[in-house]
């Protein structure tokens, strides 16, 4: 493998996904700021004050680090799928299937892209949140970790769906179907020891549950789940999408005939 | 050394279809080859297939010595790839997209710009090189993608019908760069329709028809196969009916114009002699254009009557 010519495909193609989400940023960068704004207003500051504390928090304290994560997930996994589906749909996806880019580099610069949308759109909602409550970070490594880590899971995601999907229909089916339920029912704006046993074991199939707390503990140092296990599960994940990923790009699945 | 070699070469697609039914083709370097053939016969396959769009099912192909199978990126280093259908982004500037298509070769940034410079100039597109791609026309698109082609100067240049719906001045400009690439060592292969394009730009010609390659030969060798001259006689004054001559086939075009096919053992002289017996005067007479094409059509027709593998595809053609 020819190293300088890789980490020149590479700069090229994360500095062409950031171009991207940047000059359409009415589209990508102003949607979570404002809709997570309201559920700042609606949850935290009319319905959060008759809630109660959670976990030892006002309400709004609770669930801005769950918010901010569903940003950072929503954002990560929307910015591959809608880029590499655009440009299997434009073609123009075949610029860098002839060029000599090992496969790995070809995801590995939609992943860094999806992070960057990623972090660029959780630095503005965590902005968005400071107005409605203070955040004091407990444990920075903890908090920076699962917010990358989050951030390259869904990235993955969004890129095998991207493969997959053949028509536009195709990229808002899984985030509908499958992202929402998952990142709502996944302890956004409730600790699961306030579900019955039996939903609390269902709920830790649930991945996204772990990245919120992992991210929770990171930021209030409170956690429904054992940061260890979290942590290994999130890795476990983050390896089987990556492996899986490759594979298809490998297999060509999607893209060559 | 060989640019290009292709052996044996099939593909099926998903549905059955067997678009490619294992093709041999040699392109030394240098060389300008055009692979001729019409719709449908398997030329962006073959394309697709060397530049690993497409996946073949069987076959062999080596860039420059580079087996695809096995070093797969560095056959791909060496080739710049126009398509057949446009294929850039619709929001990227004609800059931006050329100078994107070298990163991903590699190419250092600032030689990236300066080539992207250079080719944008050439081709006419400079002026219009931070316009978004989709105002662009469909000349100056297809121009672009020659110049995104380019950017990393590959020493095998692939162009897929790059003249389609080109007008005829701009196709001329064409034709002009793409000699001018191809004295600088620029090996090129391109697929077109039209037999004027292989014509004037190439020596030698592959035509393919329904997957196979019918004939690789030199256009001068696939002329000469040609026995048979067809000439226009504009006369004067008008006739019924075309004069019989023996050895002649004559056809009345209209009242005042005969088509006269003249096989290369009769003379030219003697048909005029033969024409003035019969009071028949003939103001200007003209080769009929297209030769080539003609050519090709029967090649391809004979293709599809084809009765044996072993019998000359020459001899077929002299036998019409
Ligand atoms: N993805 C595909 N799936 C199934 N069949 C295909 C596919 N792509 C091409 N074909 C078929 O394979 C055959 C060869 O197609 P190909 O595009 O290689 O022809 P071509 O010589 O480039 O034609 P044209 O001059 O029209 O571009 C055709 O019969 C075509 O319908
Ligand atoms: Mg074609």
């Amino acid at each position: 493998m020819h190293v300088r010519r890789s980490y020149i495909a590479y700069r090229t193609i994360v500095t062409k996904e950031v171009t991207r989400f940047m000059r359409i940023w009415v589209q990508t960068v102003l949607p979570p700021a404002i809709s997570m704004a309201l559920y700042f207003v609606i949850f935290g500051q009319l319905i959060g004050p008759r809630i109660g504390n959670m976990g030892g928090f006002t309400y709004v304290q609770y669930i801005a680090p769950g918010i901010i994560m569903m940003a950072i997930i929503n954002s990560s996994y929307a910015n591959v799928v809608s880029s590499f589906f655009g440009a299997k749909f434009q073609k123009h996806i075949e610029e860098m299937l002839v060029a000599p880019i090992p496969n790995f580099i070809i995801l590995a610069g939609y992943i860094t892209g999806g992070v960057v949308r990623g972090l660029v759109v959780g630095v503005v909602v965590t902005g968005v949140a400071l107005f409605f409550t203070q955040l004091h970070i407990t444990n920075f490594l903890v908090m920076g970790s699962v917010v990358l880590m989050t951030a390259i899971l869904f990235s993955l995601g969004g890129f095998l769906n991207g493969v997959f999907a053949t028509k536009f229909d195709d990229i808002s089916i899984i985030p509908t179907f499958v992202l929402t339920p998952l990142t709502y029912l996944g302890g956004v704006f409730y600790s699961i020891t306030l579900l019955p046993e039996f939903w609390q074991t269902v709920s830790r199939a649930n991945p996204v549950l772990y990245m919120v707390n992992s991210f929770r503990y990171g930021i209030l140092g409170v956690s429904d789940i054992n940061i260890f296990t979290a942590f290994a599960i999130i890795i476990l994940f983050i390896v089987a999408l990556f492996a899986a990923s490759l594979y298809v790009l490998n297999r060509g699945m999607g893209l060559k005939t | 050394m060989k640019a290009l070699e292709i052996h044996g070469l099939r593909k099926t697609y998903a549905n059955g279809l067997e678009a490619l039914k294992g093709i041999d083709l040699e392109v030394n370097e240098g060389d300008f080859r055009a692979l001729l053939g019409p719709n449908g016969a398997g030329k962006s396959t073959t394309i697709g297939i060397i530049t690993s769009l497409v996946t073949k099912t069987a076959g062999t192909v080596l860039v420059f010595g580079k087996d695809i199978d096995t070093e797969l990126e560095a056959a791909k280093s060496y080739i710049g790839l126009v398509p057949q259908e446009i294929n850039f982004s619709q929001f990227e500037s004609s800059l931006q997209i050329v100078v994107n298509q070298g990163g991903y070769y590699g190419v250092e940034k600032h030689l990236a710009y300066q080539h992207a410079e250079k080719y944008l100039k050439k081709l006419g597109l400079w002026e219009k090189r931070d316009h978004p791609s989709r105002t662009l026309s469909g000349g100056l698109k297809r121009r672009l993608m020659i110049a995104r082609a380019l950017v990393h100067e590959p020493k095998l240049l692939i162009l897929d019908e790059p003249t389609a719906g080109v007008d005829v001045e701009l196709r001329r400009s064409m034709w002009q760069f793409l000699k001018e690439i191809n004295s600088q060592e620029t090996t090129i292969v391109l697929t077109t329709h039209y037999l004027e394009e292989a014509e004037s730009l190439c020596k030698d010609i592959a035509i393919i028809d329904k997957g196979e390659i019918i004939e690789d030969t030199s256009i001068k060798q696939l002329l000469s196969q040609l026995n048979i001259e067809t000439f226009i006689l504009d006369l004067r004054g008008s006739l019924r009916n075309p004069p019989a001559i023996d050895g002649y086939r004559i056809q009345l075009l209209d009242e005042s114009t005969l088509e006269v096919d003249v096989s290369k053992d009769r003379s030219i002289n003697e048909l005029f002699k033969l024409l003035s017996e019969k009071h028949i005067e003939v103001l200007s007479m003209r080769n009929k254009a297209n030769r080539l094409e003609e050519l090709f059509l029967r090649l391809v027709e004979n293709d599809s009557n084809r009765v044996g593998p072993e019998e000359s595809k020459a001899e077929k053609i002299n036998a019409r």
